[in-house]
């Protein structure tokens, strides 16, 4: 299973450090907050490259608003869809 | 797959009710007396998981919106129930709560026909072997819910929790956040609530009307469900019906035309400018030979979402209206997110531009481009059901925006309501 990362929006506040950090992966919105270049916006994939970046973007959050969801490392499961 | 056919034996004589006058069948108002008259009694403590595959056969979806399948929900909450005597079993709640101004059925079913609601909230919990039972609803139904649950030993251990009169109250980790903390707000879904909900147990959220369908495909089995509707769209519906005339709550058949709820609703076809089919987070459509379904092509099938059918009569303008929609819908944003936070009222703000004729070729594009950058990206599902919204009526009123951004507008007074 690949790993994704996942937003938890109701934290997020935009402070920008995650785009710094995975720049091919995040772009940032007309307010600040992160905005995945493709795929889910939500639950975003990445790529062997990115996993580093990733890791660390997850203890950097300021606000606590992202973790890897899937791969082994993190929680289990994904957001409901229902 | 094997289900049982019905839970009523067929010598008790009860007959199941034909057509698609069934969740009223009791008559208004109708107490447990009436209500075991009318559709024979439930064993509900001879239910069991094999309810489960019952539904499966049926065919039932949810009725809140999202239209999932029903027994999809209770068999993943079935199966997240941790082993052993002691560990937590599933909570069950009712979702009766209708923040969406236009939808009022919900309401309706719970102030008439509470006995099936909680026949089904009953039922549902034995499926799941659940334990906590909750009836979620607005303040305005207490009464009477009160009043059923007193005339039923077997109800007792029902709570009742109060919904506040929200748009998103309804979403379902609202409802569980509502009963656990008082506050219905949304939260961030890292886990299904079948696995996790209400104090970290396993949580089945079902609408209060798909309980009341649960309730009566109990009794009279999955073939009887199917009777009605369509074979993707098996089974009854209520709509809420508003527009010109009284507001009316309709049973209606799954795959019903547009044409015919109109009909039913006794609305005149030539007074209609287009319909909003699912509620503020649904989708305008005018009325050509659309049905009210599941599932289908876009070009012929209107989701029903939650029942909503809001009728905008002719001489309306649809961009104003709409406009109103998302000034409300941006003002209901919970304000955790922040592209919903922001990306509402900026969607809001330049409808509005193009709702007042402001002669700005751009802004239908950056309409669209907000709706892009806004997509996907929230704890629940306001901001993407707002973007569908804006996206039908650009689609829906593509003649009318020609014309207000030429300054003028198509409708004769060329006002919203």
């Amino acid at each position: 299973m690949s790993r994704t990362l996942h937003i938890d929006w109701t934290k997020c506040d935009g402070r920008g450090l995650c785009t710094e950090l995975l720049p091919g992966l995040l772009g940032r919105d007309d307010w600040g907050y992160p905005v995945a270049r493709r795929g889910d916006r939500t639950d975003i994939a990445i790529g062997r490259d990115d996993a580093e970046a990733a890791d660390e973007a997850i203890k950097l959050c300021p606000k606590l608003a992202l973790r890897v969801v899937g791969g082994g490392a993190g929680s289990s499961g994904r957001p409901a869809g229902c | 797959m094997t289900f049982r056919e019905t839970a009523v034996p067929e010598s008790t004589g009860w007959r199941a009710p034909v057509g698609t006058f069934l969740l009223f069948a009791a008559g208004t108002d109708a107490g447990y007396a009436r209500h075991v008259d009318t559709f024979g009694p439930l064993d509900v403590d001879s239910v069991g998981p094999e309810l489960i595959s019952v539904l499966e056969a049926s065919g039932l979806t949810g009725r809140g919106g999202a239209a999932f399948a029903s027994w999809r929900k209770m068999a993943a909450t079935a199966q997240s129930r941790p082993a052993g005597i002691l560990a937590p079993r599933p909570v069950v709640i009712g979702n009766g709560a209708e923040g969406e101004p236009l939808s009022f059925k919900d309401k309706t079913l719970l102030a008439e026909a509470p006995h099936l609601v909680i026949d089904g909230l009953l039922a549902a919990a034995r499926a799941v072997g659940g334990s906590q039972l909750y009836l979620y609803a607005g303040p305005s139904n207490f009464p009477a819910l009160e009043r059923a649950i007193s005339e039923r030993p077997a109800a007792r251990g029902i709570r009742l929790a109060e919904a506040p009169d929200r748009f998103i109250a309804g979403e379902a980790s609202a409802a569980v956040n509502a009963i656990a903390t008082g506050s219905a707000l949304p939260f961030d879904k890292r886990r299904r609530l079948s696995e996790s909900g209400l104090k970290n147990r396993p949580t089945l959220v079902l609408n209060v009307e798909t309980l009341a369908h649960i309730a009566l495909i109990a009794r009279y089995g999955a073939a009887w469900f199917r009777s009605v509707g369509s074979a993707v769209d098996p089974g009854t519906r209520l709509i809420s019906v508003s527009g010109p005339g009284p507001d009316q709550v309709l049973e209606v058949a799954g795959n019903v035309s547009l044409g015919e709820v109109l009909y039913l609703s006794q609305i005149d076809m030539a007074n209609v400018t287009a319909v909003l089919v699912g509620g503020y987070h649904g989708r305008w459509v005018k009325p050509l030979d659309y049905k009210l379904s599941i599932s289908g092509p876009a070009s012929h099938v209107v989701r029903p979402g939650a029942g909503v059918f809001h009728v905008l009569p002719a001489g309306y303008c649809g961009l104003e209206t709409t406009a109103g929609i998302v000034d409300y819908l941006a003002g209901e944003s919970a304000r955790q997110c922040g592209p919903c936070m922001f990306g509402l009222p900026a969607m809001a703000g330049v409808l509005n531009r193009i709702a007042y004729r402001e002669r700005d070729p751009r802004l239908v594009r950056e309409l669209e481009r907000l709706g892009r950058l806004v997509a996907g990206r929230g704890a629940c599902h306001h901001p993407d059901g707002t973007i569908q919204l804006i996206g039908s009526a650009l689609d829906v009123f593509s003649d009318e925006i020609k014309a207000h951004l030429a300054g003028t507008c198509t409708t004769v007074n060329g006002r919203a309501a």
